[in-house]
């Protein structure tokens, strides 16, 4: 049954990224059927999770492949929020293409076949740890997607090419504050997740491994994101960069660092 | 009914032409009315682009006639400049007037205004309302389903879509005015009008800029102190006769030290140029010229161009159920001839069949009815609609004779 709903996530997933490098060269149908691959793929994954959690006992997703299936059923989702405006677009050109390959991936893993197997941890404190952590990565994902779209964006005004007016875009100061409303969001539930975990750590008395360490620099970065953009005015293309560098910690915590972590 | 158009447009005639047979809506509208006596209906259409007459009468030359001479009456010249439709040829252009694809500016919006604005102050009768409602609807629709009214077609429109791109909501964002001439007082107008604010007016003359300055509710200053202002504003719009740069990259960078980090967007309508170039380099700051607006405005006609292109055949669809509709016209009286024809002989057949219908029960006489009833139905459904295919084909007429003629419909009345 999850092979039979992944293989519709994946390839929805995919005609979607298609369809916003169509969008992005010619405006218009292109772009109407990727939004709709969007959609109807997030209900596909969604119901793969759901298959998932029904088949397991507990919280399904606390391997490595696993919980980067779950990380993009999240990422997904927090594109779905805007990603289906007009304007948003081609912020799709960003994310989906990540949000294929990573479906792919967690496959590979066996992201998808791995619900059953049990956790020695609880419930309650994957939920809290990995849940919050994972939705606050995908909130960092989203974040860096739309200062990308910003970075490109304003090359094209800075440029100030003729075809500025052809495509739709979102304005620099709605890319601008939505980047830094979603870090806002994301940031709390990083620290919590965070939290969580080293309160584990310290029940039972083990070490702090890469991941942790390198998890901790990406909550350090993401931090001063928002302290120098509210006391010394980091916004626009210096906030954008920050975000970015922000975001190669967050796929290098997601997919380079976890095996040992799980293990 | 006949529908009759006749009228001159940019394409037939100079604007010298057309401002002398140009009419307030009062004008318009008395001249509908006299051009509708008679029994007539008729919609006079006048923009700065065009003044068309549309005639529906039974009499089509004298219609065409009575037009063409109200219009001369105007200004005889006008004449050799005027076009003359019927029909089918009429009602499309009218759906084209409507949809802006008759305009020198593709899609531009304010004509569906001006169509509505002559149909609401035309005599209208049966014909004329359906072909305005028609048109209006057509026009709306090409506007909602193509982009052929989405891309700025001005100076002026693109420096307001440029700073939406850069602000978004232009709700409150503060304008420095700097020169205090026509065209920054047009980009400004534009730009107020999506409700952004006019903060300050500099000019070298404070006069005139005190003078701008009362208009928009603004303080004026003189151009000396704009690099202190800087730090306020959102937009800068320059039009100077300065013969070098007003703003310097120097003077900008400062005002962008203190702006912590807001965006400002410079359009500098001035040649020669009013902003240094430079300043497009600083972070933050996005410098616009009079040719890069202008390699806007080129390209976004372009883009109008190709959706009008779309557009010709959403309308020409349009066009086409209009021209049906009025097709059918010619057959309708024929039509309800054969059937009212039908009725009166099925009826008559059944009163003669009362003595033997008589025996029979309530319930078994409305049977009968029925089935009476459906078998005229079925039998007439398919000529019906044959003599309607046949009108939209332009032989509805003698399909229409032929019907009257084998069926002796009329000749009780002879």
């Amino acid at each position: 049954m999850a092979e039979l709903l992944f293989w519709p996530a994946l390839l929805l997933y995919g005609e979607a990224a298609v369809g916003y490098l169509g969008e992005a060269r010619h405006p218009g149908t292109a772009g109407r059927a990727a939004t709709w691959g969007v959609r109807l793929g997030w209900l596909a994954q969604t119901a793969l999770l759901a298959v998932q959690a029904e088949r397991n006992d507990g919280f399904p997703w606390s391997t490595w492949a696993g919980s980067l299936n779950l990380f993009v059923w999240l990422v997904v989702s927090a594109y779905l929020i805007w990603g289906c405006r007009r304007s948003f677009r081609l912020l799709g050109l960003a994310v989906m293409p990540f949000a294929a390959v990573l479906l792919a991936v967690a496959r590979a893993g066996g992201g998808i076949a791995a619900a059953g197997s049990r956790s020695p941890y609880s419930s309650a404190f994957l939920v809290l740890h990995v849940g919050l952590v994972l939705a606050a990565f995908a909130g960092f994902t989203l974040a860096a997607a739309l200062s990308a779209l910003y970075l490109w964006q304003e090359r094209r005004l800075k440029r100030r090419e003729a075809t500025i007016l052809r495509r739709p875009a979102p304005s620099l100061a709605a890319l601008d504050g939505l980047a830094a409303r979603t870090v806002w969001i994301s940031l709390p539930a990083l620290t919590l997740g965070i939290g969580v975990g080293l309160v584990r750590l310290v029940t039972d008395g083990d070490r702090v491994d890469a991941l942790v360490a390198a998890t901790v620099v990406t909550w350090i970065v993401w931090a001063a994101y928002l302290v120098l953009r509210s006391l010394r005015g980091w916004t626009g293309r210096r906030a954008a960069y920050l975000a970015l560098a922000g975001f190669v910690l967050v796929v290098l915590v997601r997919l380079a660092l976890p095996a040992s972590h799980f293990a | 009914m006949r529908l009759v158009l006749v009228g001159t447009s940019h394409h037939h005639a100079p604007v010298e032409l057309r401002e002398r047979v140009a009419l307030d809506r009062e004008q318009a509208s008395a001249l509908a009315a006299r051009l509708a006596e008679g029994g007539c209906e008729a919609v006079c259409l006048s923009t700065c682009n065009r003044t068309e007459l549309y005639v529906a009468c039974a009499d089509p030359e004298a219609a065409e006639r009575a037009a063409v001479a109200a219009l001369a009456e105007l200004e005889p010249e006008v004449e050799e400049a005027l076009y003359r439709l019927r029909d089918q040829a009429a009602g499309l252009h009218l759906f084209r007037v409507a949809a802006g694809l008759d305009s020198l500016v593709p899609g531009e919006g304010e004509i569906l205004g001006q169509v509505r604005g002559a149909y609401e102050a035309g005599t209208t009768g049966p014909l004329l309302d359906r072909l305005f409602r028609q048109a209006l609807h057509a026009g709306r629709k090409v506007r909602a389903q193509t982009a052929i009214a989405e891309s700025p077609a001005s100076v002026s429109a693109a420096a307001a879509a440029l700073a939406e791109q850069v602000f978004g909501d232009l709700d409150g964002a503060s304008i420095l005015l700097v020169g205090a001439g026509k065209i920054s007082e047009q980009a400004a107008r534009n730009l107020v009008s999506r409700r952004a604010r006019i903060a300050f007016v500099a000019n070298r003359t404070t006069d005139r800029a005190a003078e701008l300055a009362g208009a928009f509710g603004a303080e004026p200053l003189p151009l000396e102190r704009i690099g202190e202002e800087l730090v306020h504003a959102d937009l800068v719009i320059s039009s100077t006769g300065a013969p070098g740069f007003v703003l310097d990259a120097a003077t900008v960078a400062e005002a962008m030290g203190k702006r912590r980090g807001r965006r400002l967007l410079l359009v500098d309508l001035a040649v020669p140029r009013d902003v240094d170039p430079a300043v497009n380099d600083l972070d933050g700051c996005y410098v616009y010229d009079i040719d890069d607006l202008q390699a806007i405005v080129a390209e976004t006609l372009v883009g109008r161009r190709r959706e009008a292109e779309r557009a010709e055949s959403m309308v020409a669809a349009e066009a086409a159920k209009f021209h049906e509709w009025h097709a059918s016209l010619d057959v309708v009286p024929a039509i309800a001839s054969l059937r009212a024809r039908a009725e009166e002989i099925r009826e008559a057949e059944l009163r003669k069949a009362d003595a033997l219908l008589g025996r029979l029960d309530e319930s078994q006489r409305r049977a009968v009815e029925s089935i009476t009833a459906q078998i005229v139905n079925k039998l007439l459904h398919l000529p019906t609609v044959r003599m309607k295919q046949a009108a939209a084909a332009a032989d509805g007429v003698v399909y229409a004779e032929a019907v009257r003629h084998l069926f002796g419909l009329g000749e009780d009345e002879r």
